[in-house]
């Protein structure tokens, strides 16, 4: 019965489940973290539940021990309040909202406040005394219990009317805020705290304000003939120059796949893949390849020109050649979108208006690209700003401020705050870009794409504009393949510019596999590394494509108070640079409450909240092409938003999960400057392990590693399209002439708004 | 054997309004309306007028900002959707592209008290009541639009709702299978007695299918009567040149008997029924059919000069130029010999001019 008004005699049931899961988690789950992975179940056997490292917050409690904890067990027995109430009871979301903002908060509180020393505040000791105790990071309890306290709370909200009273919606958008907010800003927010903090453990604004506005970051000096200029300014100069010059060769290669009736543009929307699974700081190593000082090029010119060898590569122009190519397809990404966008039917009412094609082009199309453009090279931007590895493999005295920061951390000076500055300084370019984008671009390049209703072609470009937009393409498509030619090539020669001879010592040496009394024998050096990212890749991905269309669900489909500050927030770590993410981990999450370097979780959760833009984008790309009237038709149907959301909309969303599933996984895969913060002996990931390679001037075994890589990312991607495209619509198209049928879901390909490379 | 019952009820607006998130112009306004159990009642009115809010809201799709809202004597104004007992057919039709015929039908039933047996019988009835018996394992891309129309009906009457919604459902057909479908979802609602809530913008269709008719326009309902009330008695203006084309007139009340109203439009006195009516100057509209052209010489008739004669194959249509301003009139006498410049006499029955209230 749809219309029954039942009478609890007992918990509303979803109340209930969350009263036991925070019962769970303070009666029964060890409360702190462990050295141990919990599903090994081995604390059971450790002395649980009494000793003081697995024992629930319950029986710490009995125990006389860490009674802080005990008023939240009183919080979760106050949730029986609500026995007997129904959901229309007027006391019904003032109890619980109380219940679990109280209760939350107070789990927060009093998990900042102590710490390893006790109190962690002094004002705290002034009001109750030095505490003889301390506390380590949270474990599952405690992580059962503030999950229990946050939906409580969101039941409670519903059940005031929030979201038009349903549970489910103001659950995922309390889930989302409360993880956002706790994987995103409080790390930030505890960056720039530690921005301030002096050499000795004082707060200073003086320390801070010297090292923001430092000569070593702003100095231009180089103007004047010195030997170098500051490192916001390389960064700047370098990301400016990036992004015209990718805007420039994106447009050049939309404009060749649309513009021209060349008849390969398939081959050409491939190339930008490239990007995509090529590790960030693979183009920068076959640059070092051919232009290095025993670079092919460099000693051909040597041999045959006798221009002698240098080291003109390393610094910016090499740095400036690696991002260009690197960045090139996003460009074209972006401005295909763009070009494609511009309705036919504009350009041809200029021809009839007596344009000629090059006015045609000139007056109209271009003017309409404009919004295009700046979205291009804002992107490029932000890319160069944020690219880690190919500064770390070709950058030389040429300093720039994504490597500056991993510097202050690992190099001998380990200066926390001077990181932190440099992040923050990083942090503003990119965020400024990202604030441009958004509100000044983002709207308007919508408006050139105008609706159904366009039969019309678009006019090809006139003759001698052709001519050079296909002489810029091959160029760059040559170049490209040389790139990877180079890389695929140089795996297997024995020692690049003294001995080309071929062998596959690279690869035995990474990758060697035998046999043992075990079973197979992992021998290769690469091994450990490579199935940790496997691992850690294969783990984010499906939770970051779940967070990502959740999110874009709620942004498509419900509407709530705040939703834009909401979208904003879900969407800003797209801006924030993977080494600002890295930096910030590493100061948040050192210490209690949350306590996680040195797991895999931290990386885990890096490239969740790193890559979930990219779900969310998918997400929202691909469910705002389904209508709406089907959502409303299943509520209608009496289903609830969660079994509309289960049922209608995941079902159509395929390809979108796809597309964020392969996303996570490669970008997992391909990152660097994020990780290489994060990982540790016993998690260490393919990208940052190939970077050691690197220094070591390994370059054989660099090398085979990442081609392994980009085959291994290939091949998953093409698993990852059968297992879930295999399940499509379907047996469409079969019936012959179906022209009359008509369906409320647009069939897109395949094709997010911006592909993010791996420059992070 | 399964089959489609009825549990129409009937449904109440007391005083609803409706405004959506920040605007300060109401979507609907105040609006009070009592539907019966078992009546097809349409909602008609230009777009934006708030009839599709309106019907939205019955549907729980939206809440209202304001008012009560009673469906079968009980107040549903702050349930959703999916607690209302009422199943709407899209103009889209919102067939899940996904699912076979047969899974789009059964798809309600799922949560509802149905076991999987009795929800296939179910769907079954359903899907022959609609006429698309071997269609169940088809996928709606592969049905013609009327078809896919057909199996919304289907999956929103299986469920046996008290009140089933049309949101436009034939603007996404031609022009013939209209007619067609609009009979058959009459003939549906008749035998099983459904409450039914229809909105169209087409006054045609609307005077064709419905028990009813309430005209919405700027977010108020401006009449609510059948369908011969609205065409033959308009209250304003507005109704009368939206239902239908009427010629609206100045005149002249010049004096009220009891029911009846002597009525003087230019030359011509009229006795035509009062509504209320108070002598002084009024408006009046005649329906274009209701104009009879006859020679200038002819007694207690409007003078004027024929401006446009238009043969359209069933009848005539004439512009006639009168001091009183143009006039559109139409007869079926398509052998009539007229033709333009030619002066007329416009004759009035007395039963087809009503006086309008402003």
């Amino acid at each position: 019965m749809r219309h029954a008004t039942q009478e609890y005699f007992s918990l509303h049931p979803t109340i209930a489940l969350w009263v036991v899961v925070g019962l769970l988690g303070y009666a029964v789950l060890p409360w702190y973290g462990m050295d141990d992975n919990i599903f090994t179940l081995r604390w059971l056997f450790d002395g649980y539940p009494f000793d003081d490292d697995v024992a629930p917050a319950l029986f710490l409690n009995l125990q006389g021990q860490k009674l802080w904890l005990a008023p939240i067990g009183l919080l979760l027995l106050g949730s029986f309040l609500l026995w007997g109430r129904r959901k229309a009871d007027p006391a019904f979301g003032p109890i619980l909202i109380a219940l679990g903002a109280f209760g939350f908060g107070y789990l927060l509180l009093q998990g900042f406040a102590i710490g390893l020393k006790g109190w962690n505040w002094e004002v705290a000791t002034a009001l109750f005394g030095d505490l003889d105790d301390r506390q380590f990071g949270m474990g599952w309890g405690a992580l059962l219990v503030a999950g229990a306290f946050l939906f409580l709370f969101t039941i409670g909200c519903a059940a005031r009317g929030a979201v038009g009273g349903d549970e489910f919606v103001a659950g995922s958008i309390g889930f989302v805020i409360a993880v956002v907010g706790i994987f995103i800003f409080m790390p930030i927010l505890q960056m720039l705290a530690s921005a301030f903090v002096t050499q000795d453990g004082g707060y200073s604004a003086g320390t801070f304000a010297s090292k923001l506005f430092s000569n070593r970051l702003w100095g231009i000096s180089c103007l004047l003939g010195g030997p170098r200029c500051g490192a916001a300014w390389n960064s700047l100069l370098l990301a400016i120059l990036v992004g015209v010059v990718t805007t420039a060769l994106g447009l050049v290669f939309a404009l060749v796949v649309t513009r021209t009736g060349f008849r390969y543009g398939a081959l050409l929307r491939a190339l930008t893949v490239l990007p995509i699974i090529t590790p960030p700081f693979v183009i920068g190593l076959a640059i070092i390849l051919l232009f290095g000082l025993s670079g092919a090029i460099t000693q051909g010119l040597d041999a045959a020109l006798g221009i002698a060898p240098s080291r003109w590569i390393y610094g910016f122009p090499g740095l400036f050649i690696a991002q260009a190519l690197a960045f090139t397809p996003i460009a074209f990404l972006v401005m295909i979108g763009v070009v494609e966008g511009i309705s036919p039917s504009m350009e041809e009412a200029a021809q009839t208006l007596r344009a000629s094609r090059w006015q045609t082009f000139r007056t109209v199309t271009l003017p309409l690209m404009r919004p295009g453009l700046a979205n291009a090279f804002l992107l490029g931007f932000i890319e160069s700003m944020a690219d880690f590895g190919n500064p770390l493999v070709l950058g030389g005295n040429f300093e720039v401020l994504s490597t500056e920061i991993f510097f202050a951390i690992v190099g001998a000076q380990y200066d926390q705050a001077q990181a932190a500055i440099l992040a923050l300084v990083l942090l503003g370019f990119t965020l400024g870009a990202f604030y441009a984008q958004r509100f000044w671009l983002g709207r308007k390049s919508y408006t050139t794409v105008s609706g159904k209703g366009d039969a019309g072609v678009h006019p090809h470009l006139p003759v001698p504009l052709r001519n050079t937009v296909y002489t810029i393409a091959a160029l760059w498509t040559l170049f490209t393949l040389l790139i990877y030619v180079t890389i695929f090539y140089g795996s297997f020669v024995k020692l690049w510019g003294v001995d080309f001879s071929l062998t596959f010592d690279h690869y035995v040496k990474s990758f060697a596999v035998g046999w043992n009394d075990f079973g197979i024998h992992w021998r290769g050096a690469a091994w450990s590394s490579f199935w940790t990212t496997m691992q850690i890749a294969l783990i984010s991905a499906p939770l970051t494509a779940a967070i990502g269309l959740l999110t874009a669900y709620l942004l498509v489909r419900q509407s709530f108070a705040g939703k834009e500050a909401f979208e904003f927030g879900t969407m800003l770590s797209f801006a924030i640079p993977g080494t600002v993410i890295g930096v910030s981990y590493v100061v948040a999450f050192n210490v209690p409450p949350i306590e996680l370097t040195g797991t895999g979780i931290i990386l885990v959760l890096s490239f969740i909240f790193r890559n979930m833009p990219v779900g969310v984008r998918a997400g929202v790309a691909s469910m705002s092409q389904i209508d709406r009237s089907l959502d409303e038709s299943s509520l209608t149907l009496g289903a609830n938003s969660w079994q509309t959301f289960r049922r209608i909309i995941l079902p159509l969303l395929k390809p979108a999960i796809l597309a964020a599933l392969v996303y996570s996984f490669v970008r997992a895969m391909t990152a660097i400057s994020a990780i290489i913060f994060l990982v540790s002996a016993q998690y260490d990931m393919s990208t940052s392990y190939i970077v050691g390679r690197v220094e070591n001037n390994e370059y054989g075994i660099a090398i085979a590693y990442s081609a392994v890589l980009i085959f291994v990312m290939l091949a998953v991607i093409g698993i990852m399209q059968l297992l879930v495209g295999s399940r499509r619509i379907g047996r469409r198209g079969i019936e012959g002439d179906l022209s009359q049928s008509r369906t409320n879901v647009s069939q897109a390909t395949v094709r997010p708004q911006t592909a993010i490379s791996g420059g992070g | 054997m399964a089959e489609i019952k009825s549990n129409a009820a009937s449904v109440e607006f007391r005083n609803v309004t409706k405004v959506y998130g920040k605007s300060t112009v109401p979507a609907v306004k105040g609006v009070s309306l009592f539907i019966q159990a078992g009546k097809l009642v349409t909602l008609l009115g230009p777009s934006g007028c708030g009839k599709t809010t309106t019907l939205r809201m019955i549907a729980g799709l939206e809440l209202a900002t304001r008012g009560q809202i009673l469906i079968g004597g009980s107040d549903v104004t702050r349930l959703p959707a999916t607690d209302r007992d009422v199943s709407m057919v899209f103009q889209s039709y919102a067939l899940f592209p996904h699912m076979t015929v047969r899974e789009n039908v059964e798809y309600g039933l799922k949560f509802s008290s149905f076991n999987k047996r009795d929800a296939g019988g179910k769907a079954q009835a359903g899907l022959d009541l609609v006429g698309l018996s071997g269609f169940g394992d088809r996928l709606p891309s592969q049905l013609s639009g009327g078809q896919q129309q057909r199996v919304a009906v289907a999956r929103a009457l299986v469920l046996e709702p008290q009140v089933l919604l049309f949101d436009e459902p034939l603007s996404n057909l031609d022009a013939k299978l209209r007619r067609h479908v609009r009979e058959e979802i009459r003939e549906i609602q008749q035998k099983l007695a459904l409450t039914v809530v229809y909105v169209t913008h087409d006054q045609e269709e609307a005077l064709a299918v419905s028990d009813r008719i309430i005209v919405m326009n700027n977010a108020v309902i401006v009449q609510d009567g059948t369908p011969r009330d609205l065409y033959d008695q308009p209250a304003n203006a507005f109704v009368a040149d939206f239902i239908g084309e009427a010629n609206i007139l100045p005149c002249e009340v010049v004096a009220v008997e009891g029911d009846v109203a002597n009525v003087q439009l230019g030359p011509v006195s009229l006795r035509i029924p009062a509504r209320t009516h108070a002598p002084g100057s009024a408006r009046l509209a005649v329906r274009p059919n209701r104009v009879q052209v006859t020679s200038p010489e002819s007694e207690n008739t409007l003078l004027g000069t024929l401006d446009k004669v238009t043969y359209v194959g069933s009848h005539l249509e004439l512009v006639v130029r009168t001091p009183l301003g143009s006039l559109f009139a139409v007869t079926p006498d398509v052998d009539l010999a007229v033709e333009a410049g030619q002066a007329v006499g416009l004759g009035f029955a007395g039963r087809g001019p009503v006086l309008l209230s402003e």
